[in-house]
């Protein structure tokens, strides 16, 4: 062991402290975000058993589980989706294969950059003065469907850009050749070939919106009944939650608790899907 | 510009299917252009009717149809920079954490679990600050608290309020835990395009850990680190579940840590769908817009700065 002098042992000392507080913060970190999934577990898995998904929501005090929020989410995220993916491949097929490099294109990226982190419930107001003052004239399940849609277009935009431009020149190149015009190629050759990271892009803009709160508030505003007419206010989750959780009913909140439960496992296994779906194609 | 397939036919799918993609893209901007109308239109008549005392009083009352706002700006500026000085030393060290430090085998699954911690609702921050964090904080923290400090000293009027654990400083700390995931996941990939070479370049000349970081690798990326931050913020700014639940929902000007508050989106959330008059629907509309203003600047600023690190 060398002597040491006294900078070394100062820069020394620094160093430790310094890798135990970075330790430490991640202990932290950890440790905040186990005790909110602990909590969730403990509290919401009471609450699920098979009145949850076969009964619709109950007066305070009598029996009864979430079958029309749950109905409700479904339907509007699987509306919201269709719109999503029609739009965002379209628009990301553009960014890649057409205008990219123009000064549009760079202007697109930009603001689909900014949309893709805008506050939601600002989202919500714009459907609302758009879609619920005046096209349908009251709150409805299309708004919110809508408002949900508008959410997850910057990033279905996004993931199909990416993926698209993975795909090799040569693919395209090999097509062009062959007397194909641009178009066709696309649909047919660098579509195809990129389709199960377009079928990630889908699922993580769904992983996104499914939890969505604030942009449903006045769009599609709720329903204590079980609904599926698309022009009429419908029920969801994170509504119902919101509504629940607030409430001063024990066995309202425990409805919320198991709610909550449900949405964070269902996003979880979403995003997981996702992420294995990229695996298993690039291993 | 023609692409004429063989035979010379006018290739009409091919235009039609660009003018699609095109249509497409530009709805983008008809969105974001439609938001910030629709926002102005609808808020207009508060902007009329109050001017700039719109943004400066603290009257919010839907009873005599008065409105101000400046307690819900302060309200939204202030649990933002309060979370923002909370979550970002966690986040740099979390990240520094995982790609100096920790071996690679813990390092890959506690990033992708942080990475997918990013994506949980928000609404299951909000709901955890209500039925966990606030009576815990209201018992262990406020009054114990209220019980030792001198009366009439800084740290008495920073900690006045009602000891229910719903406050700003509580709401600040759910939205910090809500951001972390999220700026340690951004923060982690930035720290990892800095080349191996230039830090083992630090290490070949003798550097600590702490040197390195502090003095090679964060100054390399430090575009990039003012970008999470504003995409941090961004968020901050913006997100309404888990302030909702527990900032109190009152509309003064906030007087204490501790006293309730409310922010902009915490407001509108509350209040829009049951507004009572038009004025105060066209208030809360008026609210959003100078939310957009607010958000949409810090969210340009990062996607800049971000755009130019990760070059």
């Amino acid at each position: 062991m060398t002597r040491m002098t006294a900078r070394a042992r100062r820069r020394s000392i620094i160093n430790t402290i310094f890798v135990t507080a970075c330790g430490l913060t991640a202990v932290i970190a950890l440790g905040a975000l186990a005790l909110i999934g602990w909590s969730l577990l403990t509290k919401g898995i009471g609450g699920i058993n098979g009145d949850l998904f076969t009964m619709s929501q109950p007066a305070p005090g009598s029996r009864g589980g979430l079958l029309n929020a749950i109905t409700g989410s479904v339907i509007l995220c699987l509306l919201a989706m269709v719109f999503a993916v029609v739009i965002g491949v379209l628009a990301g097929t553009w960014l890649s294969e057409y205008g990219g490099r123009t000064k549009l294109g760079h202007v697109v990226r930009f603001l689909n950059d900014v949309l893709l982190s805008a506050p939601s419930i600002l989202i919500g107001l714009f459907v609302y003065e758009l879609l619920v003052r005046n096209v349908v004239g009251h709150f409805s399940a299309l708004a919110g469907s809508v408002a949900l849609a508008i959410l997850a277009v910057p990033i279905v935009t996004r993931t199909t850009e990416d993926i698209l431009l993975l795909q090799p020149a040569a693919l395209r190149e090999a097509g062009m050749a062959l007397g194909a015009t641009r178009a066709f190629v696309v649909r047919k050759i660098v579509w195809r070939s990129a389709a199960t990271g377009l079928l990630t892009a889908g699922l993580l803009g769904f992983a996104r919106i499914s939890g969505e709160t604030a942009p449903l508030l006045f769009t599609s505003l709720g329903n204590q009944f079980f609904s599926v007419k698309l022009l009429q206010p419908i029920a969801s989750l994170p509504t119902t939650i919101f509504q629940f959780a607030l409430s001063a009913y024990d066995d309202w909140q425990r409805l919320a608790w198991a709610g909550a439960l449900l949405i964070a496992a269902s996003v979880l296994a979403i995003n997981i899907a996702g992420r294995a779906i990229i695996h298993g194609k690039s291993s | 510009m023609h692409n004429p397939a063989i035979g010379g036919r006018a290739p009409l799918g091919e235009d039609i299917f660009r003018w699609l993609c095109l249509s497409a893209a530009t709805l983008l901007l008809a969105i974001l252009a439609g938001v910030v109308v629709s926002l102005a239109i609808g808020g207009w008549p508060a902007f009329a009717k109050f001017g700039l005392g719109f943004l400066t009083s603290s009257t919010w009352n839907p009873v005599s149809d008065i409105y101000g706002a400046a307690g819900p700006i302060v309200g939204t500026l202030v649990t933002s920079f309060l979370s923002l000085a909370i979550a970002l030393p966690l986040a740099i060290g979390v990240a520094v954490f995982l790609t100096e430090f920790a071996p690679a085998r813990i390092a890959r699954p506690i990033a992708v679990a942080i990475e997918l911690l990013a994506g949980i609702p928000s609404i299951v921050y909000g709901m955890w600050g209500l039925f966990v964090f606030a009576p815990w904080f209201a018992e262990n923290v406020q009054q114990p608290l209220a019980n030792s400090v001198t009366p009439g000293s800084l740290m008495d009027t920073l900690t006045q309020g009602i000891p229910n654990g719903a406050n700003i400083f509580t709401a600040s700390i759910i939205l910090a835990i809500m951001i972390l995931p999220y700026m340690a996941a951004v923060f982690r990939e930035l720290l990892l395009t800095v080349p191996a070479q230039v830090r083992e370049a630090g290490y070949g000349i003798g550097c600590t850990s702490f040197e390195v970081t502090a003095r090679i690798s964060i100054p390399y990326v430090r575009t990039g680190v003012l970008g999470v931050i504003m995409l941090g913020l961004g968020r901050a700014l913006g997100e309404t579940m888990a302030v909702t639940f527990i900032i109190g929902n009152a509309h003064g000007f906030p007087k204490s840590l501790f006293d309730s508050g409310s922010t902009i989106a915490s407001t509108i959330a509350n209040e829009f769908a049951e507004a009572s008059s038009d004025m105060h629907s066209a208030a809360l509309i008026a609210l959003g817009l100078v939310l957009f203003f607010i958000t949409f600047g810090v969210l340009a600023l990062a996607r800049l700065l971000l755009a130019r690190s990760m070059r």
